[in-house]
């Protein structure tokens, strides 16, 4: 079955070659993980729309109490923009963490949460960091909180003439600490076995906010807002630790594979959470250190 | 892993098909066979490919560049890695319509007329492989290294390339030859930033 490719000069283009070919048109941008199913054979797609030209869907800028980031936007270019660097180090060191440089400068920001893969390292993060995407459509432009985006393994929110246009990054509050781990068990550029993105808002002593989220363990990144419920109003000590991290093991819901099996995900997931929240309660937080390599602290 | 009919494509023959009058498709159009313009080595290149032509096989069998190799198909390996506007890149998983105005780089770009490339130089004088075949991979990635960090440490090296494979030396004469690298480069005032 041939295979037409659509360069699509912009948005508009774009939406309307999704139109036209319904179910049978994928979007392609950076293209590491369309390529990767298309040569696996798990898709099929009749038409192909490269958004990667169109210039509206690229670039960086700062908005005053955010950063937004147009979705074809290489993961490089996030992970190396000053901006980036000086506002959200926490994003740098999770970019830093996906595979390698290879796939790094060639994926996209925007495809990376479309794909909807729960062990992607980005998505974690900026659910921890409470993002939103831009949607266009047909029926004109929506955004979307990064909870409401993912709705299973590799389905999003994400309607069929849909693309992302752009990724909204709020400034964490001074007051913020953040943290990214992730755990690989065989190689540096594996997905993860389990990964863990917090934040701790910390006034005086005492946790005034909390995120907690889980990476490659359920069916989308999670929140566990129980865990949350716990830190928020806590100082935050070895005791409310432990307690968060039984409930993320709780609320987690792993797959066993060849990273392990799902007894020893969740062993590790309270392992994980443990670490971070421990990080995040001695120390400012906010790494500009990737952290989380075998890192046994 | 998939079977093993997926890791050999068959072509056609050739198509070097070039189409100087036709510069470049209108935005919007659609067709399975696309012409493709872009910079190799240097030069500019128009070729006509399949939507579903991933680079490295355009590479090795529409133009016999067949410096670049190709193991897994699936971007883990790195032995297809390609420099894409002076960054690696699987050209396993680009699609040949996705060069349209990049900038691409293979083994076949590095070094002139028997004079190599200070990288090439010291991967050969430090022993940086053996049986060869991760060879022009590792030393295009390590070229992109030293393009944007031409000091680098150690760990560093190492971060940059993981996930370029080597089964025969064990890394460390390769972690040492692109050291020689960077050393060979400073003394020769600095990598170009071209590649």
């Amino acid at each position: 079955m041939s295979l037409d490719y659509i360069r699509a000069g912009t948005t508009e283009d774009a939406i309307a070659a999704l139109i036209r070919g319904g179910d049978d048109a994928k979007v392609v941008a950076g293209g590491t993980a369309l390529v990767l199913m298309l040569q696996e054979g798990f898709i099929a797609p009749r038409y192909l729309v490269d958004i990667g030209r169109i210039a509206a869907l690229g670039g960086i800028r700062d908005v005053g109490d955010a950063v937004i980031i147009g979705a074809t936007t290489t993961l490089w270019q996030v992970m190396t923009s000053p901006l980036v660097g000086r506002r959200l180090p926490v994003l740098v060191g999770a970019l830093g963490r996906v595979a390698t440089v290879r796939i790094r400068s060639v994926a996209t920001l925007g495809g990376n949460l479309a794909h909807g893969d729960p062990r992607l390292d980005p998505a974690a993060v900026l659910l921890a960091l409470d993002a939103s995407v831009r949607l266009a459509g047909p029926d004109g432009e929506r955004w979307l909180g990064l909870e409401e985006l993912f709705v299973d393994e590799l389905t999003t929110a994400i309607g069929p003439a849909e693309l992302v246009v752009e990724i909204r990054i709020p400034y964490p509050d001074p007051s913020s600490r953040l943290t990214y781990r992730k755990l690989v068990g065989q190689t540096m550029d594996d997905y993860g076995v389990v990964n863990v993105a917090a934040r701790l808002d910390v006034d005086d002593g005492r946790c005034r906010d909390a995120r907690l989220v889980l990476g490659a363990v359920a069916a989308t990144p999670i929140r566990v807002p129980a865990a949350e419920a716990v830190l928020r109003g806590a100082g935050i000590g070895p005791a409310v630790i432990a307690q968060a991290a039984e409930l993320a093991r709780e609320a987690a819901d792993p797959v066993g594979d060849l990273r392990g099996s799902a007894g020893y995900k969740c062993d590790m997931v309270v392992v994980e959470v443990r670490r971070a929240l421990t990080e995040l309660a001695s120390g400012p937080g906010g790494p500009a250190t990737p952290a989380g390599r075998w890192s046994d602290s | 892993m998939g079977c093993v009919q997926t890791y050999k494509r068959v072509h056609n023959g050739p198509r070097m098909t070039v189409h100087p009058n036709n510069r470049s498709a209108a935005p919007g159009s659609v067709s399975s066979r696309l012409d493709v313009h872009f910079e190799l080595n240097g030069s500019p290149v128009d070729l006509t490919v399949e939507a579903s032509d991933v680079v490295c096989d355009v590479l090795r069998d529409q133009l016999d560049l067949t410096g670049t190799k190709f193991g897994c198909r699936i971007g883990v390996c790195g032995l297809c890695t390609v420099l894409l506007d002076g960054m690696p890149a699987s050209s396993c998983l680009l699609l040949a319509p996705m060069l349209e105005g990049r900038r691409l780089t293979t083994i076949e770009g590095l070094g002139s007329d028997g004079r190599l490339d200070p990288v090439q130089a010291a991967f050969a004088e430090e022993q940086g492989f053996q049986c060869g075949i991760c060879t022009p991979g590792q030393i295009l990635a390590a070229r992109a290294l030293l393009a944007h960090e031409p000091d680098p440490d150690e760990p560093r090296i190492r971060d940059w390339m993981t996930g370029n494979l080597c089964r025969c030396t064990g890394y460390a004469s390769i972690v040492r030859s692109i050291r020689s690298a960077a050393n060979r480069l400073a003394e020769s005032g600095g990598p170009e930033r071209s590649a």
